[in-house]
């Protein structure tokens, strides 16, 4: 069974940022692998293993950053990684990144493409589907469970829905799956398979590689960002400071003057 | 390209409340957009709202919601509409279908927006960078825009009766097959009956530290509540888990230590009387739908909240 993982590593901010030129100031920005795609990675790692052979591919579009996030899924297990890359990548929405990934994809031809639900910063959840629409594959969102059924080729899923609800679907190979945290209990790598991972094949590729260029690229983007800032300090909290003794104390009043109310 | 296509939403027969949000919004947008606001309704009952032009209602040949009969159903509207601006919910559903249906027609796209402008076309608001950041994007060159926007963030159209709606055939055929659905167990508690919630997250950050919290909430009066994290983990279970995946709450306080606050969350508790929010990131997206916040440590704030009950 083959299996191809698109990742992605995510920005997270410090506590304290400044904006620059309507950014987000690049040295508030601290990169670590999504927690989604952790536990995508595991799923296909899982299935590779109860299938006794096969392959786990990881792929990702991001610059050098994005080389850390891919060794670590190499540690965890997956076989080789791809890292697409370009300036003219920079900012990319969604679906320009899904369409660049389903060119990458399309060269492996997969059995399964499983992607995280969505990433811890851009909060999209759109990449995977719309990868799916690219390579004309059957897809479902928002995977909590999966069970593979060789015979069939198929697999049965549960969809998490909305208030506890789930639906349970089946649909047949290949497929794109987007994986939902808690699915499973990832792995950690330990220090010998990190090693071992520097051995692995990582390769890079540009977008002329893929056969796209800036112009497919444009044409793919769903949107452009028109301007970009924090939002009002706090909201409309009233915040409580001083030492903690101070804070229970505050918090203590109001609970107790509100549930008497 | 003019006028709003809204698809609404259903789940088991049922209109789900997004869905008169879409309305909603469409009716914010209809002056610049042009007419007519359009509601699709797919696989599902029809129903009417204040400032709807068109109802049209779409047969399915699967009785639940399935993600490619959709898709070709929006795709067909679409083509027949030519709409400016496609609304769909933020929604699990159209997570399934939106993204697929914008790439394959090369539509602009935005998904989660929670604010809607005009200038010479849709602007949408949502956040970036975890909610740490509010974006405004805009989608030029694009005849038509599909916008996913969240659950909540838009005031609802007022129900009416259902007008008088168009048939339209499509062919849709599903790729996925339907088994069936479940419940997640109910569990010993029903935090969405409790007047106080005490709500941990990942800032607690071992098991072992989850006792000292249920004897804390059992102190103060509280039912204990948990963000999604601690159930991934295993710590507890779905029965108390708040947010989008878990159970909408409402009680008169929601005290949430070390609950940062994802947008999966939020949209569980935002409409709680009072929220107080303890965590130590300043920036954490959680104090902006809180009443009260603290910027401190929880294992401090708890250990002396102890004290005062």
């Amino acid at each position: 069974m083959k299996i191809v993982v698109p990742v992605k590593q995510v920005a997270v901010l410090d506590e304290e940022f400044e904006m620059l030129e309507g950014r987000v100031d690049p040295d508030a920005i601290e990169w670590e692998l999504n927690e989604w795609d952790d536990f995508s990675v595991e799923a296909a790692l899982q299935l590779r293993e109860a299938a006794g052979d096969g392959e786990v591919v990881v792929v990702s579009v991001g610059d050098e950053e994005a080389e850390e996030g891919l060794r670590a899924c190499l540690a965890k297990g997956a076989d080789r990684a791809q890292r697409i890359w370009e300036d003219s990548l920079e900012g990319a929405d969604p679906l320009a990144v899904a369409r660049v990934l389903a060119a990458a994809v399309e060269r492996e031809s997969p059995d399964l493409v499983l992607c995280g639900v969505q990433s811890s910063d851009g909060v999209h959840g759109a990449t995977g589907v719309a990868l799916a629409a690219h390579l004309g594959l059957p897809r479902v969102a928002v995977v909590k469970a999966l069970d593979y059924d060789a015979g069939s080729r198929s697999a049965t899923v549960e969809r998490e829905l909305e208030g506890g609800l789930v639906e349970l679907l089946k649909v047949e190979l290949p497929a794109l799956l987007t994986i939902q945290t808690g699915i499973n209990e990832p792995r950690y790598a330990n220090l010998r398979a990190i090693k071992q991972a520097k051995e692995k094949p990582l390769e890079e590729l540009g977008l002329s590689e893929l056969g796209l260029d800036s112009d497919a690229l444009g044409a793919a983007a769903g949107s452009r960002v028109r301007s970009m800032a924090p939002p009002e300090a706090g909201g409309g909290a009233e915040m409580l400071n001083g030492s903690p003794e101070a804070v229970a104390e505050r918090i203590a009043t109001i609970v107790k003057e509100r549930l008497s109310g | 390209m003019s006028g709003v296509l809204v698809v609404a939403e259903s789940r088991r027969g049922e209109l789900r409340e997004v869905s008169l949000e879409l309305v909603g919004a469409a009716l914010q947008l209809k002056d610049q957009a042009g007419g007519p606001v359009a509601v699709a309704v797919i696989g599902a009952d029809t129903f009417g709202a204040a400032g709807i032009d068109e109802i049209i209602t779409v047969a399915t040949p699967t009785e639940h919601f399935e993600a490619h009969v959709h898709a070709a159903a929006l795709e067909a509207l679409i083509e027949r509409q030519q709409p400016s601006v496609v609304l769909l919910g933020h929604t699990i559903d159209s997570l399934g279908f939106g993204p697929a249906v914008a790439a394959k027609l090369g539509l602009g796209f935005a998904s989660d927006v929670t604010a809607l402008a005009w200038d010479g076309g849709p602007i949408a608001t949502r956040g970036g960078y975890g909610g740490k950041v509010e974006v405004e994007l805009e989608f030029p060159g694009k005849d038509t825009v599909l916008l996913m926007l969240r659950a909540g963030a838009f005031d609802p159209a007022e129900a009416t009766g259902a007008p008088e709606a168009q048939a339209v055939e499509v062919d849709a055929a599903p790729r996925t097959e339907h088994v069936g659905f479940r419940e997640v167990e109910a569990g010993d508690v029903d935090i969405t009956k409790a007047e106080f919630l005490l709500s941990v997250g990942r800032g607690i950050e071992d098991k072992d530290a989850l006792p000292q919290f249920e004897e804390l909430a059992e102190k103060m009066g509280a039912t204990l509540s948990v963000s999604r994290p601690l159930v991934d983990a295993g710590w507890a279970t779905n029965a108390r888990q708040v947010g989008q995946s878990g159970k909408t709450v409402k009680p008169k306080v929601y005290l949430a230590l070390g609950i940062s606050g994802a947008v999966q969350h939020l949209a569980g508790m935002q409409n709680a009387d009072t929220i107080i929010a303890v965590n130590t990131d300043p920036e954490a997206p959680i104090f902006r739908v809180a009443h009260y916040g603290a910027v401190a440590d929880l294992f401090d704030v708890a250990d002396e909240l102890a004290e005062q009950f």
